[in-house]
């Protein structure tokens, strides 16, 4: 079954995220990073940092960090079995460190489909700020198999 | 970590590979914590097998954070202006992967000189599993 395009222009709810040195350690960790300026805080400090870097993929993490991240896709009736992560676009604006506190808008941008519906696309669009200050965009596009 | 000057770099022009150890459970269980993608599909064999797949497989994400190491590795965080990717295979346990960028246009953009990069994320046979470009701002 098609999804309903009047889903096009749907708000989700918007959160706030502000990542800790504790949780970017660990991302540093998971992902063989070298650079201390993305794990140590003392490190970050020294070179100037208000705290460590947050890394340039850490803001789907941070999209993702509430109760229902997919509740847009569940509102469209779409089975979770049949979701993949297609593909994943940012666009930078501002450097972003630990302990800064980012609200995250998003809105469903386009729904489309290729192979007769056998795929389906769903387009996220979400504008990251702090302070009201553009910092990042992302750009989530989910895949639906029928 | 200087940003490369914009007239040293040409089309064609290959940036300095990363090649990650190969991906363990314990990656995925580390990754699980840093990204909080607690997802079965990636920490549990039981799961995964009730849904008829061999193993549990790699986060796509975490092959994202390795084409990042690649950029940061070269350039400051700061001068990435874009950084998109295509997920297009599933990294298996044991793979290590390989992450390589090329240039392959030098444009103008926001009147900043900048670099266009190619991206792959591959496994050591070749097969690529993630495909990703950036825009990259030079001095």
């Amino acid at each position: 079954m098609l999804i309903d395009k009047k889903h096009i222009g749907m708000k989700v709810p918007p959160h706030a995220v502000t990542p800790t040195a504790w949780q970017l350690k660990w991302f540093a960790k998971a992902t063989g990073e070298t650079n201390p300026l993305y794990f140590d805080e003392a490190a970050a400090r020294k070179a100037g940092l208000p705290g460590v870097l947050v890394p340039p993929t850490f803001f789907f993490c941070m999209d993702m960090d509430k109760d229902e991240p997919f509740d847009y896709i569940a509102t469209m009736g779409c089975d979770f079995g049949k979701m993949l992560h297609g593909e994943q676009i940012f666009t930078y604006h501002k450097p972003v460190y630990s302990g800064d506190t980012l609200d995250f808008d998003g809105q469903v941008t386009d729904i489309y489909d290729k192979k007769n519906g056998a795929l389906q696309f769903i387009v996220k669009d979400v504008k990251v700020s702090r302070q009201g200050e553009a910092v990042c965009d992302l750009r989530t596009v989910i895949v639906i198999r029928a | 970590m200087t940003i490369p000057n914009f007239d040293a770099i040409n089309v064609g022009d290959e940036i300095p590979s990363l090649t990650t150890e190969p991906v363990s459970r314990l990656t995925l269980a580390l990754y699980a914590t840093g990204s909080g993608d607690h997802h079965p599909l990636h920490l549990d064999q039981d799961y995964v097998r009730s849904k008829g797949m061999k193993d549990v497989f790699a986060h796509g994400m975490l092959g994202m954070a390795y084409l990042g190491r690649l950029l940061t590795q070269w350039v400051p965080q700061e001068a990435i202006r874009t950084f998109g990717v295509r997920f297009t295979a599933i990294t298996w346990i044991g793979e290590s992967m390989v992450c390589t960028g090329k240039v392959v246009e030098k444009l103008e953009q926001n009147g900043e000189k900048c670099v266009r990069l190619e991206l792959t994320c591959a496994n050591e046979q070749g097969e690529a599993k993630h495909k990703a470009d950036a825009v990259v701002a030079l001095a």
